[in-house]
């Protein structure tokens, strides 16, 4: 039913020139678009419920809308002391209360189905094939690969910042402008980091996410969710990329005074390609015997199941802050 | 009428004490001290106004240009804290002050030398916390929901607790006295089901206050001692929960959301009966249904934290129960606008800002509906789609409301009319900028645009122009605002009458404009004809 509802309601047209048709988007269309008027439908096996839970919504607060201002304006209209309407003395109607007490409560109903499904299916975090743990940092991010098709990953993790360009732009009074900041023809002015989160498409990759120091949150909108990276907490979440490409976040908890300076990138690679560069990942971390290994990144994991390692490794890096 | 004539007589004896320290540092009047709290509300509003101005200018365009990051975070959080604690609350202690005795036939309020200083309370709390600002460390950056551990950063915390700790008393004592004045000063006759649904509303929201004001003071005072006495309740490392002070912090924060727009939807149902001269549809469903919105708002804090990592089963019981809230406010939007079908409708200030309200709060309400389906949450959250919905809520609801209010009872309060062109100039002028304002801001959180951050991408560029332009000129609307009280009190020759407005009712029309010092010192006999709710059996 989502799908065909959708096509009804303006602003969901307007969604739809704006993203060329309802199939995949292309990988550009999923950042920030200027004047982009609808959230993004998403690259994920997931990220479609909250695009379509959100077109419904706003289509049933539409009619809904219209109905009542529509009603009102009548009103307005109809019943102008100037125009000679004397009021009435009525004050109730029991039929008509009951009658606009119970629709809404039916709508409702409809629409909390609907989203209790999205929400389960979110909330499964069982069989991936991958694991990445996500720290949150005054104001950068760390990423530490923990397991890939059932194989623990051995020391690969790194930390994400801002890209050099943005961040002197950024600078108060740099006189430098951030229209300028681009990669391609895309305009990545805060929205680039040095070092982005490579991860494959088509794999249920699970991510844990904490922080060391405050609370920030993890958002990369194409991926359809956001989660908070809690200090002394872990949380959970997945997602199953569908569409290679480039997908920029930000971090959506007020942080401290560099909140809005901590972007989140992710390069969804095919897996061919994903496995090459883990490869090489792995060998750099490898060659140089002495690389001191840092306190967050992974205890060494025999686990086959993606449950069980990353925990003790993020408590250990919950408690440093 | 005869027995206001009576109480005229009476009060020429009792006026307004001459000496000007007197009257307004010392007073126990309720008009009197119904007034500081208004003139308090308004300074209050320019000054959270004031912050928001510089937080649009910054956000003008793309770049860092006028303000450090960490300053633009101490607008955002004292815009936020001054807006809420000091002008949209206090508004409302004003406006209750000044009306409940006067609606329910009471001579003063029940607890006059409390009502003082629930009132003088204020210029210190706010004096307070608006200094840190001047502070080598600079005010709370936070955010006004002081999250730890981040709010635990800050030097000035302790003075933002103490700030909010005298706010709470403040608030507590007002509370006490507005419910004591209902429940036991009410004129023979003004059963509780003939009262205002304003008092109604009113009387709710004083239970609402006394139940979560010292839930934020005791949420308040663990950040003091985390942060000072070695304490961990909100510390990991000590074996604390970070996400224990957000549901303690939001069991207060969800009915204080309430606490902003019960009264307003008191106000509104005053308005539009008067200008619609028909009685208000369904009066007990009205009052049934704030008691509801009341009792709901106890168990939704949690959809304020849906990106915590709630389990799942929790995060489907506070999404439930918030989406339940459409029904009493739908019935409230139904009410009024069948309050307006079949009357005789004519648009004053207070009428078209009552209509702006309706029509605005229920954009809100929609967006706030959106909010609640947890999966689309997880994409609104903390974007500027929440900036936007919590601003139709409160500056088109709330603000809207008080605006309206303010109009409906100033010839009241002093004795003339105001200029009904240059109030519709506000009018137009406001409604016409906030959305402006407002509007774009829920386009540029459904792009991804985070709440609080003071730069961002150039796709965000357009829309962040068009909101701050629109946000200066609703900011330079509000002047107008200033200006047309200033006229009405000093300098209008219009003298207003006892009934102000044609199809007023209640007992605050039976009393001379401007209302004397004193007012009900001997209980009016109550005609159930006068009142707007004398007999109504629905």
């Amino acid at each position: 039913m989502t799908s065909g509802g959708i096509r009804f309601k303006a602003w969901a047209a307007a969604a739809c020139a704006l993203f060329g048709g309802t199939a995949w988007v292309s990988t550009a269309l999923a950042n920030p678009q200027p004047g982009q008027l609808n959230m993004t439908r998403g690259v994920t096996e997931w990220s479609s419920e909250p695009y379509f839970l959100n077109n419904v919504a706003l289509g049933v607060c539409i009619v809904i809308g219209v109905l009542v201002f529509g009603a009102m304006f009548i009103a307005m209209f109809r019943f102008r002391k100037s125009r000679g309407a004397v009021a009435e003395k009525w004050s109730h109607n029991t039929m008509l209360e009951v009658v606009w007490t119970t629709i809404p409560v039916i709508i409702l109903i409809i629409l909390a189905w609907m989203a209790t499904g999205g929400l389960t299916s979110f909330a499964d975090t069982t069989g991936s094939q991958m694991t990445v743990k996500v720290t949150g940092y005054q104001w950068k991010w760390r990423y530490d690969y923990v397991d890939y098709q059932g194989k623990a990953i051995d020391k690969v993790g790194f930390m994400s910042k801002l890209d050099e360009q943005s961040n002197e732009t950024r600078q108060l009074d740099s006189g430098l402008d951030p229209r300028a900041v681009k990669v391609g023809d895309e305009n990545t002015y805060l929205l680039n980091v040095d070092k982005p989160l490579v991860v494959p498409v088509d794999t249920k990759i699970r991510f844990v996410i904490t922080a060391s120091d405050v609370i920030h949150s993890w958002w990369v909108p194409a991926l359809g969710w956001k989660m908070d990276a809690i200090p002394g907490i872990v949380n959970a979440a997945w997602t199953n990329i569908k569409v290679p490409g480039t997908y920029r976040g930000q971090c959506a908890e007020l942080c401290g005074q560099d909140h809005g300076f901590m972007p989140i990138v992710v390069k969804a690679l095919p897996k061919a390609e994903f496995a090459r560069w883990l490869a090489q990942q792995e060998a750099a971390t490898k060659a140089p015997p002495a690389t001191p290994a840092t306190p967050a990144s992974p205890t060494p994991a025999k686990a086959s199941t993606a449950a069980a390692p990353a925990i003790p490794a993020a408590k250990t890096a919950g408690k440093q802050g | 009428m005869a027995h206001a004539a009576t109480h005229d007589h009476h009060d020429e004896h009792h006026g307004a004490p001459s000496n000007f320290f007197t009257r307004w540092f010392m007073s126990t009047n309720h008009k009197d001290i119904g007034t500081l709290y208004l003139i308090f509300s308004l300074t209050m509003f320019f000054i959270g106004g004031s912050f928001a101005m510089v937080i649009r200018a910054e956000l003008f365009k793309p770049g860092m240009q006028l303000v450090q990051p960490y300053f633009f975070n101490e607008m955002t959080t004292m815009h936020a804290l001054v807006m809420i604690f000091g002008a949209i609350m206090p508004a409302f202690v004003g406006l209750g002050n000044w009306m409940i005795p006067l609606m329910v036939g009471a001579p003063d309020m029940a607890l006059p030398r409390m009502n003082n200083l629930s009132f003088w309370i204020l210029p210190f709390a706010f004096a307070l916390m608006l200094s840190t600002l001047f502070m080598p460390g600079g005010g709370p950056a936070g955010g006004w929901t002081m999250y730890p551990p981040l709010s635990l950063q800050s030097d000035s915390l302790p003075y933002v607790v103490f700030a909010i700790h005298l706010m709470g008393i403040s608030s507590i004592m007002g509370a006490i006295n507005i419910i004591a004045t209902i429940l036991n000063m009410r004129a023979p006759g003004m059963d509780l089901l003939k009262m205002p649904v304003f008092v109604w509303s009113w009387l709710i929201t004083a239970f609402l206050l006394i139940a979560v004001m010292p839930v934020l003071a005791g949420a308040v005072t663990m950040l003091l001692t985390d942060k000072f006495f070695g304490t961990s309740f909100f510390n990991a490392a000590g074996g604390g929960d970070p996400v224990l002070y957000q549901h303690v912090f939001w069991f207060f924060g969800h009915p204080e959301v309430y606490i902003m727009i019960l009264p307003a939807f008191g106000i509104i149902s005053e308005v539009i009966p008067t200008f619609s001269r028909k009685p208000i549809f369904g009066y007990k469903a009205m009052v049934f249904a704030i008691a509801s919105i009341a009792f709901l708002s106890f168990i939704v804090w949690a959809h304020h934290m849906f990106a915590v990592g709630l389990p799942l089963g929790a995060e489907i019981f506070f999404m439930y129960a918030t989406m339940l809230i459409a029904v009493p406010t739908g019935v409230k939007v139904f009410n009024w606008v069948s309050t307006m079908w079949g009357g005789s409708l004519t648009f004053e200030t207070p009428m078209l800002f009552a209509i702006a309200f309706v029509i605005l709060f229920t954009i809100g309400g929609f967006s706030g509906l959106m909010l609640a389906l947890v999966p689309a949450d997880f994409q609104y959250h903390d974007t500027y789609f929440v900036v936007a919905h919590f601003h139709y809520v409160l500056v088109t609801g709330a603000a809207f409301a008080i605006i309206s209010g303010t109009y409906y009872w100033l010839p009241k309060w002093c004795g003339h009319m105001y200029s009904e062109f240059w109030g519709k100039m506000h009018f137009w002028n406001s409604v016409v900028w906030v959305n402006v304002l407002f509007f774009p801001q829920h386009f540029l959180g459904l792009a991804g645009m985070p709440r609080r951050i003071p730069d961002y991408n150039v796709a965000f560029a357009n829309f962040n122009m068009i909101s701050s332009i629109g946000g200066f000129l609703f900011g330079a609307s509000q002047l107008i605002f200033l200006g047309v009280i200033i006229h009405a009190v000093f300098f209008s020759k219009k003298k207003a009458s006892d009934r102000v407005w044609e199809g007023a009712r209640g007992l605050e029309w039976t009393v001379p404009s401007p209302a004397p010092h004193h007012t009900f010192a001997l209980p009016p006999v109550i005609h159930d004809e006068e009142l707007a709710h004398g007999h109504v059996d629905d």
